[in-house]
């Protein structure tokens, strides 16, 4: 077992963990933010997706203790003084999620796209950088709507 | 995933000692291609040293003749690299097609070539535009470091430490991704140096990259679409399987080669 410390959403985090410990465990089941999910635990579906040092990870294909010093943000980190971020705003305003199950990642990836690209992103970006992130039931129509509703207000 | 001893080394030496003292150590880069393998249990190391905290080991540096790319850099650097996109806009078109946007955060050049993968990327721009590999012994051509599926020429312990680049007069690259994972189903990286010298790589097709030597003679003699026809690809020897037929990836070999040839600049 290997001690760790960093930080996840602005608060300083320590930890027990194996080696072979991923980062979205880490994330889950020691500090208990369940909001970061794991879908096929394959680097392929997105679920999983945080910032580290603000860029889009998968937090499934990251060792926890490569996090060592690392500044991490999950979804749960977004929202400020109780008020949803413009991204998760707009999913909800435009009906971008259905079952939820991928909405925690789509949007962590969308942020990312948005901090990149700007608020005029051109919906060929989006769906082309979203290609990291799948989404089972609503299709991607509501959420490309969403994250260029969502770009400008941020 | 089975445990293992984790090392986060800071040189280059440090972890060649730790490898070497392992008893079935691996390097670790971006992480991208070991981790999913070690969750399927297809490998086992005792250690990963990881080489993500070594100091100067990523970093992009363009001269007049080459662009050399250190081995920790990510595909998401490449890709946004206004450098290298001035100097050779095909390699850094190609590295902003691997993976996804996440992938490309953590994945490096130095992991993708070190793996071989035979539907990787970087192995068609490294041989289609002639490469060296350095590494922290030597310097090996890229012609002869693809060795097969999964098989590179790096001797044990041996770490990549940089990729040269030169700067060619034109290039393209070509990828039919597979629509599910990115990777390349075939993938054709063409290039022209200034004596007019023609190289095509193919990757994803073959067990490794590989070259065509037919069509970089009729290149070499006129560097147009039209030169390529006739020129059939062999089905024999070619990856088949559930995406795509050996003849069917022959096919796409000579359709990319043409809008490779057609696209460059």
């Amino acid at each position: 077992m290997s001690a760790i410390s960093m930080k996840v959403n602005g608060k300083a985090v320590c930890g027990e963990v194996e080696s072979r410990t991923l980062l979205v465990d880490f994330i889950r089941t020691n500090l208990g933010l369940t909001g970061t999910h794991v879908g096929c635990d394959t680097s392929q579906c997105g679920a999983c997706v945080v910032h580290i040092g603000g860029k889009a990870v998968k937090s499934c294909t990251t060792l926890a203790v490569a996090c060592e010093g690392a500044d991490v943000t999950t979804i749960e980190g977004i929202s400020k003084n109780g008020a949803l971020h413009p991204m998760q705003q707009a999913f909800h305003e435009q009906h971008g999620l259905q079952c939820g199950f991928c909405t925690p990642g789509m949007i962590m990836a969308s942020i990312d796209i948005v901090k990149r690209n700007g608020k005029k992103v051109s919906e060929e970006v989006i769906r082309r950088e979203l290609s990291g992130n799948i989404c089972r039931c609503t299709g991607y129509h509501n959420i490309v709507v969403a994250v260029q509703s969502a770009a400008e207000k941020m | 995933m089975e445990n293992f001893n984790y090392h986060r080394p800071a040189t280059v030496n440090a972890a060649a000692a730790l490898l070497k003292k392992s008893k079935d150590g691996s390097y670790m880069a971006g992480g991208h291609t070991l981790l999913p393998t070690m969750k399927q249990g297809l490998a086992k190391p005792t250690d990963i040293i990881d080489l993500s905290a070594i100091k100067g080991f990523s970093g992009i540096a363009v001269s007049k003749s080459a662009v050399v790319i250190k081995a920790g850099t990510t595909h998401m650097e490449v890709a946004t690299s206004a450098a290298v996109k001035k100097a050779i806009p095909a390699l850094w078109e190609m590295a902003g097609k691997i993976g996804g946007v996440h992938v490309r955060n953590r994945g490096t050049i130095g992991g993708s070539i070190a793996n071989s993968d035979p539907a990787a990327d970087y192995p068609s721009a490294c041989v289609g535009l002639g490469a060296t590999i350095i590494t922290d012994k030597r310097k090996i051509a890229a012609d002869a470091f693809f060795t097969g599926m999964f098989q590179t020429a790096l001797k044990a312990g041996e770490i990549i430490t940089a990729v040269s680049f030169p700067i060619p007069k034109k290039s393209s690259h070509m990828k039919f991704p597979n629509p599910a994972s990115r990777y390349a189903l075939t993938g054709v990286f063409v290039s022209q140096d200034s004596a007019g010298k023609v190289r095509v790589a193919v990757t994803g097709a073959g067990p490794k990259v590989f070259r065509i030597a037919d069509m970089e003679a009729a290149l070499s003699k006129d560097f147009a679409a039209s030169a390529l026809n006739g020129i059939q690809v062999k089905a024999k020897g070619l990856n088949s399987d559930m995406h795509a037929t050996a003849e069917y990836r022959a096919h796409l070999i000579g359709v990319l080669a043409r809008r490779a040839v057609a696209a460059a600049k």
